[in-house]
């Protein structure tokens, strides 16, 4: 029964791999052929419309996603919550620094409170329609730069225009490379956030990426965030932490989530030998499949950040002018600009219950920062819970200013080109100042620097089944599992007293016969001797 | 302490040889892997460990219902019928007379192949030690299908790994002792021999009649 369930699971994983890489070569229009994408577009909003003249729903569609909002709300406090108005440990907050974080939103102009979050021109369809050729640079709100543009002003750099009209014509479905042009560099650069997800993954190796990899299944993102209606399913901030159901059948009506690893692989996925009995399968009852299968993060060559200390920034060279210092890998760890960093390659993940839903601090949460560092998020969910599982997580260590009078988290204004930001003048007060100001908080004027902490899930870089964790990474005494409460793992969490009067009483009993074996010799020799 | 070889006699029969070396072999090899599950050491690796723990428990439970059968059968599960008759005398001997060089006070016999102590002792492995690691360690084993059936409810893993831990120290303080009294016989190995062999040496150490009376 269990083989013929798995034959029917590998059927079902072959038949929609099929169909999803089927579909890009069976699309029925070509996009060069389209009169409407000739061209000439003054701006990306020109293609936009021309795109929308035939998908006519697309742009509503987006609206209705985070990838537009950046904005949603707790279902378990109310909060709002999102990329708009949430802090991080890396660059901190969006709010005062539109412009530049906002070259990620898949919007155009999107540069203050003013946008129009309405008007469907607004939607940069190329954002993650794109087959190459297509930047929405740094600093121009959600624009691709349309002329030679300097950048920063002043600065000698420039920016090439894009070509709309040949981006147009070229369109296709999502690809690694238009999701990653964002999720691989979030926190302003290539892994830095994540941790499991950077260019890396552009061009996978089997053992950095079982799914994704170029010489084995090759997968595109959309292959497990199966979107439909240009809703993508599959978001760190809500997750499906435990997905207890086998795997879901083409053409079965379900809410279920379809990029959980148990849509397409189901919940009982190992055939073990009846000296396993079923032990791999009941695993799954506890742990997350991500637990095993990704035995360490940051493994392809691209380090994530672990830690972020915004405390050192601002330290010039003897010239007065901005640095950077890198690593004997030529990895930065220090940049005038931003701080120092400890960069982690290979990490082995920090194990944690999860419910899928996460906790987050809001910029008007007080911190006490005398009691330890600050948990910017904070994953819920306990063992006994039957939504929680197991799970790896990135521990990452910032270190990032608050206010000393009221107790708050700053969001400092780092990367715009003027006089206020940290980067352009290596002012806290200023940039503080203008921070507040893009969030609306308070701010005394009196800061310092305070540890904090934040925890993102890992899911991606998936390894193949023989580089799973190993039974002894956790069955041991110092395994990965220590510290992870309500559960007993064998070969970790031996009874300390039985331990320590077990060997007692067995090294009693050696020490018993011993003594008696010894009186027999003294004994026997002394009777000879007489 | 080696009188003249008076009688040979036929204890051990070969079924009951090759149950006790192939056990005795079983128990040292779970023991070893037993307590690598445990946390105590690394040898095979957790996973190796637990596949050849789980391997050589069904081979030992086969053993044991062949072992069963044979016991019933042949009627020798008699011997393990508990006295306490004379079983000071035997405790006298092993804290006291045996230094002295005074003979065993019990004599071995075909029906009776097992002092009083003995088989006390083998009652409380069968009575208590067994039981404590048979029972724990098939819920260990089966752990995956306690929700299927229900146990998870009442039942938690800690216990049941914490009684099989308990169980595996009473059976490795038996194995220390056991193996010691093996060599207190007429010469070191005399009981081992037997064990092999079957033959049982008698010996007429002092030919006190008290040893003898229940011959």
């Amino acid at each position: 029964m269990r083989l013929l369930k798995s034959f029917a699971t590998r059927a079902i994983l072959l038949g929609s791999i099929l169909l999803v890489t089927g579909l890009a070569a069976a699309a029925t229009a070509d996009h060069s052929k389209f009169e409407v994408l000739q061209g000439p577009f003054e701006t990306g909003e020109d293609v936009t419309r021309a795109c929308l003249s035939c998908h006519t729903e697309a742009a509503k569609q987006v609206m209705g996603t985070r990838h537009w909002t950046w904005e949603y709300e707790d279902p378990q406090t109310g909060e709002k919550l999102g990329k708009k108005t949430m802090l991080n440990g890396f660059c901190i907050g969006d709010r005062s620094n539109e412009a530049f974080c906002n070259s990620c939103h898949i919007g155009y102009g999107w540069e203050d409170d003013s946008f129009d979050f309405t008007n469907e021109a607004k939607v940069d369809c190329l954002a993650c329609h794109n087959t190459g050729d297509y930047v929405k640079a740094r600093g121009l709100a959600g624009h691709p730069a349309y002329e030679r543009t300097e950048y920063p002003p002043g600065s000698g750099r420039f920016y090439n225009p894009v070509d709309l009209v040949s981006v147009a014509l070229n369109v296709g479905p999502t690809s690694r490379e238009t999701c990653g042009a964002c999720h691989y560099y979030g926190g302003g650069g290539d892994g830095v956030k994540h941790g499991d997800l950077d260019s890396s993954l552009n061009n996978p190796h089997r053992d950095l990426d079982v799914h994704m990899a170029t010489d084995g299944l090759n997968f595109a993102c959309s292959d497990c965030h199966q979107t439909d209606k240009h809703v993508v399913p599959g978001s760190r901030i809500q997750m499906t932490a435990a997905d207890p159901h086998g795997p879901l059948v083409r053409g079965q009506q379900s809410d279920r989530n379809p990029a959980t690893c148990q849509a397409c692989h189901g919940d009982k996925p190992h055939q073990e030998s009846f000296l396993h009995a079923e032990r791999l399968n009941q695993h799954t009852n506890t742990l997350a499949c991500q637990s095993c299968h990704i035995p360490s993060f940051a493994r392809g060559g691209v380090p994530t950040k672990m830690g972020w200390d915004w405390s050192e920034a601002g330290r010039l060279d003897d010239n007065g002018k901005p640095m950077i210092v890198k690593d004997e890998k030529g990895h930065i760890t220090y940049d005038s600009r931003k701080g120092s960093f400890v960069n982690g390659e290979h990490v082995v993940p920090v194990y944690q219950w999860f419910d899928g839903s996460v906790d987050y601090i809001q910029p008007d949460t007080i911190i006490d920062p005398a009691a330890g560092p600050v948990a910017i998020n904070r994953f819920r969910g306990q063992a006994g819970d039957p939504k929680a599982r197991i799970w790896p997580v990135k521990l990452f260590q910032g270190k990032q200013p608050y206010d000393t009078v009221h107790k708050t988290l700053l969001v400092p204004q780092v990367a715009l080109p003027n006089d206020t930001a940290f980067w352009f003048n290596f002012d806290w007060p200023k940039a503080l100042q203008a921070g507040a100001e893009g969030t609306g908080q308070a701010f005394s004027g009196e800061f310092d620097f305070v540890s904090t902490t934040m925890i993102w899930p890992i899911t991606h870089m998936v390894a193949p089944k023989e580089q799973a964790v190993g039974c002894n990474e956790c069955h041991r005494r110092d395994g990965r599992l220590v510290g992870v409460e309500g559960i007993y793992v064998p070969g970790q969490d031996a009874n300390p007293w039985v331990r320590m009067l077990g060997l007692l009483a067995l090294f009693g009993a050696l020490a018993g016969v011993l003594i008696h074996s010894a009186i027999r010799v003294v004994v026997h020799y002394r009777g000879k001797a007489k | 302490m080696s009188g003249h070889t008076v009688e040979k006699i036929y204890v051990f029969k070969r079924y009951e040889r090759f149950w006790h070396w192939s056990q005795a072999a079983m128990i040292i090899f779970m023991m070893i892997t037993g307590f690598e599950v445990a946390g105590f050491y690394e040898n095979f690796g957790f996973q190796r460990a637990v596949e050849l723990h789980t391997l050589t428990a069904w081979a030992l439970i086969t053993l044991w219902a062949f072992t069963i059968f044979w016991q019933f059968t042949t009627g020798e599960w008699r011997q393990y019928i508990p006295t306490l008759k004379r079983i000071d005398a035997i405790a006298r001997y092993y804290a006291w007379d045996i230094f002295k060089g005074l003979p065993h006070p019990y004599k071995k016999t075909v029906l009776q192949k097992h002092n009083p102590l003995q088989r006390l002792a083998y009652l409380a492995l069968l009575a208590m030690v067994s039981p404590i690691i048979w029972v724990s360690g098939l819920f260990y084993l089966f752990y995956a299908y306690w929700p299927e059936w229900g146990i998870d409810q009442w039942l938690r893993l800690e216990w049941v790994a914490t009684a099989h831990l308990v169980g595996a120290f009473m059976m490795a303080v038996f194995f220390v002792v056991h193996v010691y009294l093996t060599t207190t016989g007429h010469s070191v190995f005399a009981h081992i021999k037997s064990m092999i062999t079957g033959w049982e040496e008698l010996h007429d150490d002092h030919a006190k009649p008290v040893s003898r009376s229940k011959s």
